[in-house]
């Protein structure tokens, strides 16, 4: 069994011109996805990353430089990830259809993460 | 922040937007009502983007609160920040300390526990802003729509569809109140004496519209008007419940709705053809709001005169407390029609009474009260009139004059579901359909 990690990109300006009601019925299907999958034990868990904000680190000619981050100049950012389990990337696709994040708009980064073993594997 | 959604009340983000509105308002004055509307928008759109993710917190509301609180005071340091020359016009710029501090306290105590220990607050809150929203500087005709926007939640969208209007338009008429009362005279306080009065009386008229509007048959979709419906109900409870407001008039209006809005389930059949008193189930009729609506309308009955809302209580309660449409007690209904008549004469309201003679004393009872009306201009050009005159007369075994009533009524403007009934009531007229039509 495998964990993947399903980035979401949303669409910077999602919700902004929605009614309070959309809002509170668009929250309830998200959360009525992990649930699900938290009721059949493949959701390991799920965050959000703070908004407009973060630092990249680079080194130059041994210099290390840190610029504000993310790039934002792109209409996409990531909001956040969920950590499924699953046992193929057909599996985590599966898991993927039922979430509203792309009905809305946004995107979803599917990784599989590569678990090292002593082998070198 | 494990909760599920199934634990958030349902409208819980309409309503707290529009506590949240009134309360940003309070804080900040009448002249940063667009500023408080950004703010609690900002702060919904902030959920949507953690609780998916994250999780429902385990206090919503005060989550909700803080996260208003922080959109609010990020805009005032901006404006704060801004020299008075780089302002845009219409800008206010001075942000006193004062407000900062209240914006602080005001999440203070939310964080506690923001639904219980402030519910007066609320509860003043929200019928300050209804104030606020009828002032007199307010255009009449945007006063429901601005209190169904700012103290309901409901986003302009949602109120176009209900109210079958366009968008644009109903989103220039908010904009055009919103300047009025960002231009500095209307003050969020409770008005006094005379005022008072006054103002009250423009709140009860506006939650009149705004209950119509959800209640008007067969226009705008059926679930937003439902809301609208219990969202008036809601509003005028309030004010029936306040100290600063309670009175024989709120109670009318409030039993009004009540009564009313029992009857919601019953007056569509399954094909959404809209039934007639005569026709509905009447086990479907809702006895707790019945139940409420006397207790309201008990209270209204203290009134030295009778509201225009007292009148038509009366006649919605003599509907609700009849058990089928025989056992109607139609000699009241007159009593009810007569005292409309007293506060003000109506070819309307005559025609309505006329329909209660003939059910309390026949048809032809009915029929003289009609043909003192006829030739009056407005019922002239009303397809109700020669509907409601050629039923009678049907009723009296007279086809061929009924026949001709209802071909003039067709030739008059009315709604489909009308249009289909008259038309089922001519075909009724013919002399194969007489012998049948007796015993309706």
């Amino acid at each position: 069994m495998n964990q993947y990690l399903l980035l979401l990109h949303d669409q910077k300006d999602f919700g902004n011109g929605l009614s309070a009601d959309e809002i509170q019925r668009i929250i309830g299907e998200y959360v009525a996805w992990s649930e699900r999958l938290r009721a059949t034990g493949k959701l390991v868990g799920g965050q959000k990353l703070r908004d407009g904000e973060g630092r990249i680190v680079r080194e130059r000619q041994g210099k290390t430089t840190v610029t504000d981050g993310p790039y934002s100049e792109g209409k996409e950012v990531i909001g956040g990830y969920f950590l499924v389990h699953a046992e193929s990337y057909d599996e985590a696709l599966a898991l993927c259809k039922g979430n509203p994040h792309t009905k809305y708009g946004g995107t979803i980064e599917l990784r599989c993460i590569d678990a090292m073993d002593e082998s070198g594997g | 922040m494990t909760h599920g959604a199934h634990e958030l009340v349902e409208h819980l983000f309409r309503t707290e937007s529009g506590r949240m509105t009134a309360a940003l308002v309070r804080i900040l004055g009448a002249r940063r009502i667009e500023l408080a509307e950004e703010a609690v928008q900002e702060a919904l759109v902030r959920a949507l983007r953690a609780w998916p993710l994250a999780g429902v917190p385990r206090n919503p509301s005060a989550w909700l609160v803080a996260s208003a609180r922080n959109a609010a005071l990020d805009q005032l340091r901006r404006e704060r920040s801004q020299s008075p020359a780089d302002r845009e016009p219409g800008e206010l710029g001075e942000v006193a300390d004062g407000e900062l501090d209240q914006l602080a306290a005001w999440t203070a105590r939310a964080g506690q526990s923001y639904e219980l220990v402030l519910d007066d607050e609320i509860a003043d809150d929200t019928l300050q802003m209804m104030f606020l929203c009828c002032h007199p500087d307010v255009p009449p005709d945007a006063r429901a729509t601005l209190i169904l926007k700012t103290v309901g939640g409901f986003h302009v969208s949602e109120i176009a569809r209900a109210y079958l209007a366009n968008e644009g338009a109903i989103a220039q008429r908010l904009v055009r109140a919103k300047q009025r009362l960002a231009s500095g005279g209307p003050s969020f306080e409770w008005p006094s004496g005379r005022e008072l009065v006054e103002r009250l009386d423009a709140v009860l008229e506006a939650l009149y519209l705004a209950f119509n509007e959800g209640y008007a048959a067969l226009r705008g979709e059926e679930l937003l008007r439902a809301d609208l419906m219990r969202e008036a109900l809601r509003l005028a409870s309030l004010l029936a419940a306040h100290p600063a407001t309670r009175g024989p008039k709120v109670d009318a209006l409030t039993a009004l709705m009540c009564l009313q809005a029992s009857r919601s389930r019953a007056r569509v059949d399954d094909r959404g053809n809209v039934l007639l008193l005569e026709d509905q189930d009447r086990a479907l009729w809702d006895q707790a709001l019945i139940a409420r609506g006397f207790r309201h309308l008990e209270r209204a009955m203290v009134a030295h005169e009778l509201s225009e809302y007292h009148v038509e209580a009366g006649l919605a309660a003599c509907h609700a407390a009849a058990p089928s449409f025989a056992e109607t007690r139609w000699e009241r209904i007159v009593f009810f029609y007569d005292a409309a008549l007293e506060r003000a004469d109506s070819p309307l309201v005559r025609l309505n009474r006329a329909v209660a003679i003939a059910m309390r004393d026949g048809v032809w009872a009915g029929l003289a009260e009609l043909d003192a009306l006829d030739g009056d201009p407005q019922l002239a050009r009303f397809y109700l009139f020669f509907a409601v005159r050629g039923e009678l007369l049907r009723r009296a075994g007279r086809f061929e004059r009924a026949a001709a009533d209802f071909e003039r009524a067709l030739e008059l403007p009315c709604s489909a579901p009308e249009r289909e009934l008259t038309q089922r009531r001519r075909a009724a007229c013919r002399p194969s359909a007489a012998s049948r039509a007796e015993s309706i």
